[in-house]
């Protein structure tokens, strides 16, 4: 009913073809089906019987979530391995847009996954793309070979300086690399306060973001009010919201 | 040619002026005073808050609402903050909506007859422009039983409590799974309902994921809404107006101007909007709105009055 067509979005079943441990609290799942997706959107995933919850996609061709274990529903999925089927709906919601030949990408903890998918679109265009991939400590440091293969410079920083360097949590780092980098354009996803200070910043050094934000969704298609931020709906008008800097 | 005045929008819903009759349904995007403002700035000629009840409830795990084609099939459970906090978002919804001269509609559930009075008392105290009692969800049976709208007695009953506390003009939503809706509607009209909210959901229905053969919602079963049921809800909001003559806020699956329309000739006075904002978000207010006006300026009608019932005007030639 979406456009006015009579196509259901009922969740389809994938088949689960690689898991992989990256971190101590994160498996990225390799699934055997792909999507048509922009990189910050995401998925609702079904586990029939358990729960249904929103991730945003790491690549869509094939489809591929990394996925931390933080509760009831994430425990599940991470019980599950190569041949066990989930099911999803989607993509949702309005993903980033690509701007600017310059890209900073900032990961909060598990917001390094979409940024993944967009290093990757960013990279296969030929921008130049470097990633600050923050972390509580450097064991939980997210996709950062990911990031190395897909052809960005990527910083690191911990809030216990366990990567080696002065510990430091992501605004302050991400400000730093503001100064000598001097990107086009700043993408994030990460904590809400981290997001907030990167707001603040992007504000502060006219620099356009693009923020990638997480909400208690339910529907996923703008129907019940649950993921409200603002007068805005995360699961339609975001997740991602640009500030024009 | 002489120039033409743009068609009068407006109704009169039990003395509340409304700009045009697009009313945002219940349990749709009506959460937050932000949200509800930003619904009436997007074109809704009134607008309802999610139901409130007594106490907080997180309502059914997911999947709770599933677009299955013709329409959606929700069982989010009633979820809601509880009166304490609703009666908070409501006066901020109010202050937002009074300058944009959007009426605010409180919708009130319980499970009791005496739960009813008390959220409709809470609730009044607002004030909201109109009151809705919700006695027909469909998807809290397990924990409350049978709805009070299946029967005339037991919605006469809770119509005749919230009536003894309420001070603004009352609604009752009505159950489209009865066999004489009628005599619902007459039985609540009777306990001192001024209007009539027609159609909640129908059903329930279920969908069935046929790869696991698991029902999908986490419920089970769910209300069935959209473009599937609107014929029903039409002839519906038809037989409430052919029996009863007041206002009526007629929903179930209207999407654009040619629906608002028909529902206005079966004799609404004002349509719900619900399930179609997953076509356009907000905006589906004001292009539903235009097309409205649209239909009513090529037609050569002035006002929504002039066709309202109009349907039962209409009679088959006698054989």
């Amino acid at each position: 009913m979406r456009d006015g067509t009579w196509n259901p979005e009922l969740p389809l079943p994938m088949t689960i073809r690689e898991v992989r441990q990256e971190t101590p609290a994160v498996r990225r799942f390799v699934l055997d089906g792909s999507l048509t997706a922009e990189p910050g959107q995401f998925i609702m995933v079904w586990l029939p019987g358990i729960d249904e919850k929103p991730f945003s996609l790491m690549n869509a061709q094939p489809v591929t979530l990394a996925v931390a274990e933080v509760g009831r529903f994430t425990r599940a999925m991470h019980q599950l391995s190569q041949g066990d089927r989930l099911w999803l709906r989607g993509p949702f919601g309005q993903g980033f847009t690509l701007e600017g030949r310059h890209l900073l990408l900032a990961a909060g903890g598990y917001g390094a996954a979409p940024l993944a998918f967009l290093a990757r679109r960013a990279r296969g265009e030929g921008r130049r793309v470097a990633v600050l991939v923050a972390a509580r400590s450097r064991q939980h440091l997210l996709l950062v070979d990911e990031f190395r293969t897909l052809g960005c410079e990527v910083y690191t920083c911990t809030d216990d300086g366990s990567d080696s360097q002065p510990p430091r949590l992501a605004p302050q780092a991400v400000e730093e690399l503001l100064t000598s980098l001097r990107p086009d354009a700043l993408y994030a996803c990460g904590p809400a306060g981290m997001l907030d200070a990167l707001e603040a910043l992007a504000r502060q050094y006219h620099l356009p973001a693009q923020l990638s934000r997480e909400a208690y969704m339910r529907c996923g298609i703008g129907v019940c009010g649950s993921c409200t931020c603002g007068d805005q709906l995360v699961c339609r008008d975001g997740p991602v919201f640009r500030i024009a800097g | 040619m002489a120039e033409q005045l743009s068609p009068d929008l407006r109704v009169n819903l039990c003395g509340v002026l409304l700009p045009n009759p697009l009313v945002l349904a219940s349990g749709i995007l009506g959460t937050t005073a932000e949200l509800m403002e930003r619904v009436a700035k997007n074109g809704a000629g009134a607008v309802t808050c999610k139901s409130c009840g007594p106490e907080p409830r997180a309502g059914h795990p997911n999947p709770t609402v599933l677009d299955w084609g013709p329409g959606l099939i929700n069982a989010v459970g009633l979820a809601n903050p509880g009166i304490d906090e609703a009666v908070e978002i409501l006066r901020e919804t109010r202050r937002r909506l009074q300058p944009l001269g959007v009426p605010l509609i409180a919708s009130v559930f319980a499970d009791s007859v005496k739960g009813f009075a008390e959220v409709t008392r809470r609730v009044c105290a607002v004030p909201p422009d109109l009151v809705e009692l919700n006695i027909s969800c469909p998807n809290v049976e397990a924990e409350f039983g049978r709805p009070f709208s299946l029967d005339p007695d037991a919605a006469a009953e809770v119509t005749r409590a919230a009536r003894a506390v309420c001070d603004r003009p009352l609604l009752v939503k009505l159950s489209p799974n009865v066999t004489d809706v009628v005599a619902i509607g007459k039985a609540v009209v009777a306990a001192g309902a001024d209007g009539l909210t027609a159609i909640n959901t129908l059903g329930p229905g279920m969908v069935i994921d046929i790869e696991s053969g698991w029902p999908i919602l986490a419920n089970r079963v769910g209300g069935v809404s959209g473009p599937a049921i609107r014929p029903i809800a039409v002839r519906i909001v038809y037989d409430l107006w052919a029996h009863l003559r007041v206002p009526i806020i007629g929903t179930g699956g209207v999407t654009c101007g040619r629906d608002v329309i028909e529902m206005i000739m079966a004799g609404a006075t004002a349509v719900g909007i619900g399930s179609a904002v997953i076509q356009g978000g907000p905006a589906v207010f004001s292009r539903i709105a235009a097309e409205v006006r649209d239909y009513l300026a090529s037609h050569g009608y002035a006002s929504l009055n002039e066709i309202r019932g109009l349907a039962h005007a209409r009679r088959h030639m006698e054989p």
